[in-house]
């Protein structure tokens, strides 16, 4: 109960967030220099099409009454026409988001498989050679752009040693699971050799804390004292990062979807901005703020879970 | 000393490195500890008494290189494994430490942390293990027990969280509680009753208390011999009242000129003159040399032995003082 409390407080405290969202969303299209019209149905558009779109956003009236208007399409779920796609906006939307959603929950798994095991070994090395040699693989991950790691997996797992497919979507979840291990890889590369650094310190700091020793003290086993003392308490400043780097990753899609052919809306966001395709950009943009409220939020339920102080507020 | 020893400690030393240097934070440091007996370690903040106790139970190791003997029940523990020092942690020899606040795991209800030292060390079942917690709890002074077992460290105030600790490290019926400044973090009214506390189930389970503070009156009230540390060695053990009323070593006496006691109101409080040595530049000759008023060139040259002046008597001093007989021995 008191936790639906919560997430409803939360929920509430979001309503302002999204009518600045939706502010901005509004009025990218109507700053442009030009008809907003045209802008919204292409410049090819016939003058019968350009009148039906000036009819439904109401442009001939004044800006309040136009962004209630906006507002209402919106929130009935009418994101208007993508020009490239031809056809409503949020179903092309819906149907990629799938893929991306997949993409990005296996590039975080990823990363915590790969950093967690790591920035144990490494903090329970503190100052000697694991330690050291985890840290520099990681820090050659960290001064790479992603799309060159993309670029170098592609040639050397794809094409030449043809281990994985060069591009595109399979079919169910195994097969995607093959099928996007490159780019999935190639996100998380750099997003584990963040966490790897945040976890690391946090597991060395939490190590030296005196309940760490107390722990010690009542003579439990060391691998309950990592497991339950240790990791829990140094995941939480990590649980933060993870939350707070959702635009990083979200960002990292667009590339890497782009480099592996992944059709999914990071993929799609490049496309409607090289076609101008403003609903498309519109609803894209709507699309990435709610994910990344949705993952904040998220991001504050795994907190109050892990930390009870934090369950009061 | 009438009662058997169970604890003998030899030669201890406990060295940590920082920055290229060597830190030596427990020199040669060599005690015993009687069945039941409460011995007080006293000494400045840096003295070595904190580093002493973690090193007995191995904690120190992580950090630094401990050598010499920790002779518990005969055999020697700072040679055992981590795996094999975990049957004498909490089971044998337990610890508190000195804050309350951050001493027991935020994220764990003090139920877990319990019954998890239960589990750890006996064969009682969950609801067992349950049951004993609560005894534990209540047997500390927690009012409404049962309730509280499923609450958060920061659900307690200072008092209670030291008494749930208390709880937590006697909760296996250990021999010997090693306490590290357990009253230091506390209001004085709550000062008095934990130290009560400690010294009634000391008793009660015929326990062994190592108190180390830097409170010369917890010292009084508390300890039946006290061994006060100075820049990593012990530089005086005796009984308590007649260390107390017969310091023989210049620090000691130093120490209790300044507890302000019978000092007219506005006068200047006592300090010993001078700040303790550093550690990775201890001067050669007894540390305790530059401050010291009776120091002379012997002084400066070798470091005193720690010698036997009288039954369970001992400093290391080559000029030791004496207030009530007025001889230098």
């Amino acid at each position: 109960m008191q936790s639906l409390a919560y997430i409803a407080k939360r929920l509430l405290l979001m309503v302002p967030t999204f009518a600045i969202v939706m502010v901005i969303i509004f009025l990218l299209v109507r700053l442009l220099p030009g008809d907003p019209a045209i802008a919204i149905a292409g410049d090819k558009a016939s003058d019968a099409d350009l009148a039906a779109i000036r009819e439904r956003l109401g442009l001939t009236q004044p800006l309040l009454v136009q962004f209630w208007l906006f507002l209402t399409n919106t929130l009935q779920g009418d994101l208007g026409r993508s020009i490239l796609m031809k056809a409503p906006a949020l179903g092309v939307i819906l149907d990629r988001l799938p893929t991306t959603a997949f993409l990005t929950l296996y590039a975080v798994t990823l990363s915590l498989l790969i950093a967690g095991p790591l920035a144990f070994v490494a903090a329970l090395n503190r100052g000697r050679w694991p330690d050291a040699a985890i840290r520099a693989i990681f820090q050659v991950g960290l001064s790479m752009p992603v799309f060159y790691i993309g670029l170098v997996l592609l040639t050397f797992l794809a094409a030449r040693a043809r281990l994985f497919p060069v591009g595109g979507i399979g079919h169910g979840f195994l097969e995607n699971l093959h099928q996007l291990f490159l780019p999935a890889m190639t996100i998380a590369l750099y997003t584990s050799a963040i966490v790897m650094r945040n976890l690391r310190a946090a597991i060395i700091e939490v190590l030296d804390a005196e309940y760490v020793q107390f722990a010690r003290a009542k003579g439990l086993p060391s691998r309950l004292i990592l497991g339950r003392h240790v990791l829990r308490n140094a995941l939480i400043s990590t649980v933060t990062l993870l939350g707070l780097s959702i635009g990083n990753l979200m960002s990292g899609t667009l590339v890497t979807e782009t480099v592996f052919a992944v059709p999914g809306v990071g993929r799609l966001m490049l496309e409607a901005i090289f076609a101008r395709d403003y609903p498309l950009i519109q609803g894209l943009t709507l699309t990435f703020a709610v994910l990344v409220s949705a993952v904040f939020l998220l991001t504050d339920l795994v907190q109050s879970w892990l930390d009870p102080r934090m369950r009061l507020t | 000393m009438t009662r058997d020893t169970i604890l003998e400690v030899r030669n201890l030393s406990t060295t940590f490195a920082r920055a290229g240097r060597a830190l030596p934070a427990v020199r040669d440091v060599s005690f015993t500890l009687g069945r039941g007996e409460v011995l007080g370690l006293v000494g400045e903040s840096g003295s070595g008494k904190s580093v002493t106790l973690r090193s007995i139970l191995g904690l120190s190791r992580h950090y630094g290189t401990v050598t010499g003997e920790v002779r518990w029940k005969g055999r020697d523990i700072a040679s055992l494994s981590e795996r094999a020092l975990r049957s004498v942690r909490g089971r044998e020899i337990a610890m508190i430490f000195q804050e309350p606040m951050s001493s027991l795991n935020p994220l764990l209800t003090v139920g877990m942390q319990l019954t998890e030292v239960l589990k750890a060390h006996t064969d009682l079942g969950r609801s067992e293990r349950r049951r004993r917690a609560i005894e534990m709890l209540d047997h500390v002074g927690i009012p409404s027990a049962a309730a509280r077992l499923d609450d958060y460290p920061h659900q307690f105030s200072g008092g209670m969280r030291q008494r749930v600790m208390i709880a937590i490290a006697l909760a296996a019926r250990p021999q010997l509680l090693l306490a590290d400044e357990p009253t230091t973090a506390l209001d004085v009214t709550i000062q008095a009753q934990i130290l009560d506390l400690i010294l009634g189930l000391a008793r009660e389970y015929e326990m062994g208390v190592i108190l180390v503070t830097h409170d010369l009156g917890v010292v009084a009230q508390t300890c039946d011999r006290v061994a006060v540390m100075y820049a990593g060695r012990i530089v005086e053990e005796a009984p308590v009242a007649p260390l107390l009323s017969d310091p023989r070593h210049p620090y000691t006496m130093g120490l209790m000129r300044s507890v302000p006691e019978g000092v007219a109101p506005r006068t200047a409080l006592y300090s010993v003159p001078g700040t303790p040595p550093a550690l990775d530049a201890l001067p050669q000759g007894c540390a305790f040399a530059p401050r010291c008023p009776s120091a002379s060139a012997q002084c400066t040259a070798t470091d005193p032995a720690l010698n036997r002046l009288a039954p369970g008597r001992s400093a290391a001093c080559h000029h030791p003082v004496s207030l009530a007989k007025g001889d230098a021995a």
